[in-house]
């Protein structure tokens, strides 16, 4: 159980253009490059200074490798950089103004009325 | 001393850029109204003829970040660059860039962590919208310098409510407190009922009307001694799963002072969240 490393995921792929495109065509490849290259570097630290025990579970993996925005909610991912990421990869296929985020609040609809998960890290 | 010119609430909004710019065959139906009610807002703080602001905001993990969370930052920079890669992606943002003020960010540190606020700082801090919008509704020519201060509304553990209000109590103390002839502006952006990335996301309303109808009025009233009886941590997670950032609020209400009625508030009922608008004049109301 890490949230925190999959908040670490979120955030440095929403904030690099060239990672938001590699993770929206290959998902899978860009999870398993990004957990054995990035998952254990501390951000603003030189590159020689790494954590050592930094990693996935199963279905931690999983749903970053599918795209699997309403288990990353179940998961307790923070809902601002999940939310923030999958816009700027499908927004675009949508022709409706906001109709990827509807959609998003749609495949979320079972947790209404219902407490969400913890996303405390 | 320096004098408070003007004590401003505010929603923070980033679509109101996009909606406010665009050619007028783009524009939301929704858009001209907002317009109005925004430049009739900017009237108040005009009006009080501010030397400088405080800008009290959160930022959205894009410097900040959960290897490092500060509860309580100064900004202590001698300018601030604004806005990011992601927010011009997503709202359509311009990049921008402030003036900062260094005495008054001492100030306000050294004062702060002598009244027993532990307040980190930043040299180097790159400012997001929550800081940015009130800039683009409150003041677009953006001529004035700024101190921003920061509070985690976004990543739990939080402070709790009431410590929001007394930081919003004492920076108020630290302004005035401030050898200074400048007239200040202290503006401080947060959200009523919201959801981000849940079921009740961008719907026709806010996720709770009920939750905005009665934030409204604690705002209004600064009727602080209501709102901190009925919010919690919890209770803040169910009008809708970002409304944790109503501690914004509760710390303006800190800073204008317990049963102090706003001078100025307006409202605008919008998709996805209420747009809500304050301000206080603790010197009067400007001629």
């Amino acid at each position: 159980m890490s949230k925190y490393l999959l908040d670490k995921f979120l955030y440095t792929v929403d904030r690099d253009p060239d990672l938001v495109e590699r993770y929206r065509e290959d998902p899978r490849g860009t999870v398993a490059w990004w957990e054995e290259n990035m998952a254990n570097q501390l951000l603003n630290c030189h590159a020689g200074e790494r954590s050592t025990w930094l990693k996935f579970d199963e279905r931690e993996r999983e749903a970053l490798s599918t795209h699997d925005y309403p288990a990353l909610f179940e998961l307790g991912s923070h809902p601002f950089l999940c939310l923030t990421l999958f816009i700027a990869m499908f927004e675009r296929d949508y022709d409706e103004p906001l109709g990827f985020q509807l959609a998003y609040a749609e495949a979320l609809r079972p947790w209404l009325g219902k407490a969400y998960p913890d996303i405390a890290t | 001393m320096a004098t408070i010119a003007a004590i401003i609430a505010s929603t923070h909004h980033p679509f109101y850029y996009r909606a406010s710019t665009a050619p007028p065959e783009e524009r939301p139906p929704f858009a001209d109204e907002w317009v109005a009610k925004v430049e009739a807002f900017r009237a108040t703080l005009t009006a009080a003829r501010p030397d400088l602001l405080v800008l009290v905001g959160s930022d959205h993990f894009h410097q900040i970040w959960l290897d490092n969370m500060p509860q309580f930052l100064v900004g202590n920079a001698p300018v601030y660059d604004a806005n990011w890669y992601n927010e011009e992606r997503e709202f359509g943002l311009p990049r921008m860039r402030m003036e900062g003020n260094l005495d008054l960010s001492n100030h306000i540190l050294r004062s702060g962590l002598d009244m027993g606020f532990d307040l980190a700082f930043s040299n180097e801090m790159r400012l997001d919208h929550s800081v940015t919008c009130p800039i683009i509704t409150l003041r677009p020519q953006n001529d004035l310098p700024v101190v921003p201060v920061y509070t985690n509304i976004f990543a739990p553990p939080m402070p709790q409510p009431s410590r929001f209000v007394a930081l919003g109590k004492a920076l108020r103390g630290m302004v005035e407190s401030w050898e200074s002839d400048l007239r200040v502006a202290i503006i401080g952006t947060g959200h009523l009922s919201l959801e981000l990335g849940g079921p009740r996301q961008f719907g026709p309303h806010g996720p709770d009307p009920v939750f905005d109808e009665r934030a409204v009025r604690w705002i209004a009233e600064s009727d602080v001694e209501g709102a901190l009886a009925e919010v919690t941590l919890e209770s803040l997670a169910l009008p809708g799963n970002a409304t944790h950032g109503f501690m914004d609020f509760l710390l303006m209400m800190g800073v204008a002072g317990e049963g102090v009625k706003a001078d100025y508030v307006d409202t605008l009922d919008l998709f996805h969240t209420m747009e809500a608008y304050f301000t206080w004049y603790p010197n009067g109301v400007p001629a």
